[in-house]
């Protein structure tokens, strides 16, 4: 068999844990190998060895059947891999030509010459069906067309074999629908590609073997065709899990939240919501479905305090708390999960017990007359943790950054739920998460309502929303569509919805 | 009024000229994402070794030009070696940027006096002479700017706005600048790009020693002929001018020059008539006031380098 890369026998042991425990993967030449795996379950570290990153303690490596050492990622790219990380390497204020060309730069004598290697990029781009512009600077292009440039940069460099790590994260529907083209593309061509992801549906749309591992170890290589989402999922947790969230039929009660022709500025002073109206009840989980950039960001932050309205109103409770401080909010009910954990939702480098008391530092008995308790914050933290099952390395006094981006996500909806807020606003709840993690955030949003409580839910993923909402509310440029019930609604017509098109009957509800 | 500005201009730019090299420097530093505030102390002890070096040889060949350029090239290598514990402690122990600035500016005011009074007796080295001034032949005839740029200009000047030129191919035209400026923007991009960050960043701090130890040499050779153990804060406004010319060369340039002309004014207000209708004080604070408006104003759109004074930790998420 032609194997482009083979990794035998990996193991990889950090102090206190063993990251990978004789993991072996295998990739063909020209096939999508998907790597499936929770969060910590050792994906990262193995491709962080395949990488060069990181040094196995035992175990070969493989590249097309020679036995190489990688020791850093400088050896990896020779060797033809190149990997797309998460978070993106790009430059922002470069253009896409000079971020491509960084480390391996064409010349001219001395100076650079960009020219010839803008013209190499364009046929990439064209080959691959990249449709990158290689003039634009970086700020200037989508999420999705950035990733595009971190791919063309491996490109440019010859890469053989591409590590893809959760490529998908930070796309829109229609971005991942174009990212299995441009693989496709690209396996055509005679490359080989690892699919670091958690999401089935994605191993199933576009991979054609799957390794999945658990805890460090190799679970077993699978055929994706043959073999089911489920049965996919049960390797990777571990145990059986369902996708459909469990739940009784909302009994909705009293308006909760009010929002009243609310109209909101974005970032570049421009109305991103238009004359939004929508009332939560408790006892109900109401949904707001459309594509990134719709105004949704916009809507929470007006009704979390972060952002001025220019018109409108919003209530809770009956309440008007438009021109209220964010503490104000919070101390009135008021519980929201961002949609980036990293940037308003955590402060990366305190503990976790610090995180937790974000909100409520102030209060007893977290502090008493201006002196913060620590032993009652830790007390307080370490009651969130299991609760709510935060894996980290040092329990509370774990240093925020440090956690996997599930269990930092945990943790946070860990501290609004701990506040026990009428009304729950959940951003992408779920964004960058494994089934596990996923079933469990759901069966808690689920727990609230049932509870009694409001939960506004914002996502990108369609499949949540319809899962979980009891009404949703459709939102495209700014302006609300329609709002319909979960159970009379389906995916076609949210998303003909989502793309602008009014439902019939579906104006009010 | 245009003979004011005439009589002042030539005057205006000998002052500009350290406040100009010292600031591109300073712009080589924080591309590379290292924060120099000890540029004030890096000028000190550029002065102190020109003035000495310049000092000991005129004693050997007394009226020989290159006494003065031996002296600008010590001033250089003396600046490096001093922004090494700058590089060392920012980049290899991870300090705070701005106290190790601040640590070279103390420590550079007092070696050097302590250094001049064990080797001179006293805390001033004075040399014998500095560059003779002279009026470019042919271009000082051009109406206008002949009489405004052309005239009692020294060689420093056109050596110094050379090395802007070349900085500015360097900075935007080469492989080592187009590898420095991500370093500062986002240093991880760099070395996934398999750059060495850590060894950009001590390029880019020792390019702002060197051009800062000759930016206070050239106050020597030029317009004071005498170290007395300080630049009267000439470093920190180069600083300004950094922030002012938005981390671009030619920004840098324009920066500078202001506040060359606004020095000198309020330097010659005085003698000059039409100026000392003034009260000093206003023309003395003016460079200084424009400044802090000008930074409220751009403070909005700065364009610092992203990663400027952060430490970096290939480990970081």
């Amino acid at each position: 068999m032609d194997y482009a890369v083979e990794m035998l026998d990996i193991r990889k042991e950090f102090p206190g844990i063993v990251a990978n425990d004789d993991i072996t993967l295998r990739l063909k030449r020209g096939e999508i190998h998907a790597l499936l795996g929770e969060n910590g379950a050792g994906k990262s570290t193995l491709m962080g060895i395949l990488f060069g990153m990181y040094q196995a303690d035992r175990g070969m490596i493989k590249v097309s059947g020679k036995e190489v050492r990688i020791g850093n990622p400088n050896v990896a790219t020779k060797l033809g891999i190149g990997m797309v990380h998460q978070h993106f390497k790009l430059v922002s204020t470069f253009t896409v030509t000079e971020n491509i060309i960084l480390g391996s730069e064409t010349r001219k004598g001395l100076v650079l010459d960009v020219k010839t290697a803008s013209k190499r990029i364009e046929q990439l781009s064209q080959r691959y069906g990249l449709n990158v512009d290689p003039h634009a600077k970086i700020e200037d292009i989508s999420v999705g067309m950035q990733q595009r440039v971190e791919i063309l940069k491996m490109l440019y460099r010859d890469a053989e074999v591409l590590i893809l790590d959760e490529p998908t994260a930070v796309l829109t529907p229609q971005e991942i629908l174009d990212l299995g083209i441009i693989m496709k593309n690209l396996i055509g061509e005679g490359k080989s590609i690892i699919l670091i992801t958690h999401k089935l549906k994605e191993i199933k749309a576009n991979a054609h073997r799957c390794t999945v591992i658990r805890r460090g170890k190799t679970i077993g290589t699978v055929d994706v065709a043959s073999t089911s989402e489920l049965v996919m999922a049960e390797m990777m947790v571990g145990r059986s899990v369902t996708f459909k969230v469990d739940k009784k039929a909302a009994s909705p009660g009293e308006i909760v939240l009010q929002v009243d022709s609310l109209s909101v500025n974005n970032n570049k002073k421009c109305l991103a919501l238009n004359n939004f109206s929508l009332e939560v009840r408790a006892g109900e989980i109401v949904g707001i479905a459309g594509v990134d950039g719709n105004g949704q960001s916009e809507l929470v932050e007006a009704i979390a305090g972060l952002r001025k309205p220019e018109s409108g109103s919003v209530r809770l409770k009956g309440e008007e708390i438009t021109g209220l401080s964010v503490r104000s909010r919070i101390h009135r009910g008021i519980g929201h999960i961002p949609e980036d954990r990293q940037k308003r939702g955590l402060v990366l480098d305190y503990t976790i017990a610090e995180n937790m008391v974000l909100e409520v530092y102030h209060r007893e008995p977290h502090s008493k007359r201006g002196i913060l308790n620590k032993a009652a914050i830790k007390q307080y933290a370490e009651r969130i943790i299991a609760s709510f099952d935060v894996r980290s390395g040092q329990g509370a006094s774990s240093i925020v950054r440090s956690l996997s981006g599930g269990n930092q996500q945990k943790a946070i909806i860990g501290r609004e739920i701990e506040l026990n807020p009428d009304l729950l606003i959940a951003v992408q709840p779920t964004r960058g998460l494994d089934v596990g993690s996923i079933e469990y955030i759901h069966r808690r949003l689920v727990e609230q309502r049932d509870k009694g409580k409001a939960v506004l839910l914002i996502s990108l993923e369609l499949d949540e929303i319809l899962n979980l909402s009891d009404r949703i509310a459709v939102l495209n440029q700014g302006e609300r569509i329609g709002v319909v019930n979960a159970s009379e609604t389906n995916e076609n017509e949210i998303g003909m919805m989502m793309a602008g098109v009014t439902a019939e009957g579906g104006g009010e509800a | 009024m245009w003979t004011t500005i005439v009589q002042i201009m030539p005057y205006a730019i000998v002052f500009t000229i350290p406040l100009l090299i010292t600031a591109l420097g300073a712009l080589f530093s924080e591309r590379s994402g290292i924060v120099n505030i000890g540029l004030e102390g890096l000028m000190v002890v550029g002065a102190f070794a020109g003035a000495f070096v310049i000092f000991k040889f005129q004693e050997l060949w007394p009226h020989n030009v290159a006494a003065l350029w031996l002296g600008l090239l010590a001033a250089m290598l003396v600046g490096v070696l001093f922004s090494l514990l700058h590089a060392f402690a920012s980049i290899n122990l991870s300090a705070n940027q701005i106290i190790s600035g601040t640590a070279i500016n103390m420590i550079a005011g007092a070696i050097t006096v302590f250094l001049a009074r064990n080797m001179t007796g006293s805390g001033n080295i004075r040399i014998t002479s500095g560059f003779s001034r002279y009026d470019v032949p042919l271009f000082s005839e051009i109406p206008i700017i002949g009489k405004l740029l052309f005239t009692g200009t020294y060689d420093t000047t056109w050596l110094i706005l050379l090395i802007v030129a070349v900085s500015t191919i360097v900075l935007y035209k080469t492989p080592f600048g187009l590898r420095l400026r991500a370093c500062g923007e986002h240093p991880h991009a760099a070395e996934a790009a398999g750059i060495n960050v850590k060894k950009m960043r001590y390029m880019g701090v020792m390019i702002s020693g060197a051009f800062a130890g000759l930016g206070g040499a050239i106050i020597i050779v030029t317009f004071a002929g005498e170290f007395t153990g300080s630049v009267s804060g000439l470093g920190f406004l180069a600083l300004a001018s950094l922030i002012f010319g938005q981390w671009k060369p030619l920004g840098i340039l324009a920066a500078t020059l202001f506040f060359g002309f606004a020095s000198t004014v309020a330097n010659v207000s005085q003698v000059i008539p039409s100026l000392a209708v003034f009260p000093p004080v206003i023309l003395k604070v003016f460079p200084y006031v424009v400044t802090l408006l000008a930074l409220i104003v751009f403070s909005k759109s700065s364009r610092a380098p992203q990663a400027a004074g952060e430490p970096f930790d290939s480990g970081k998420r």
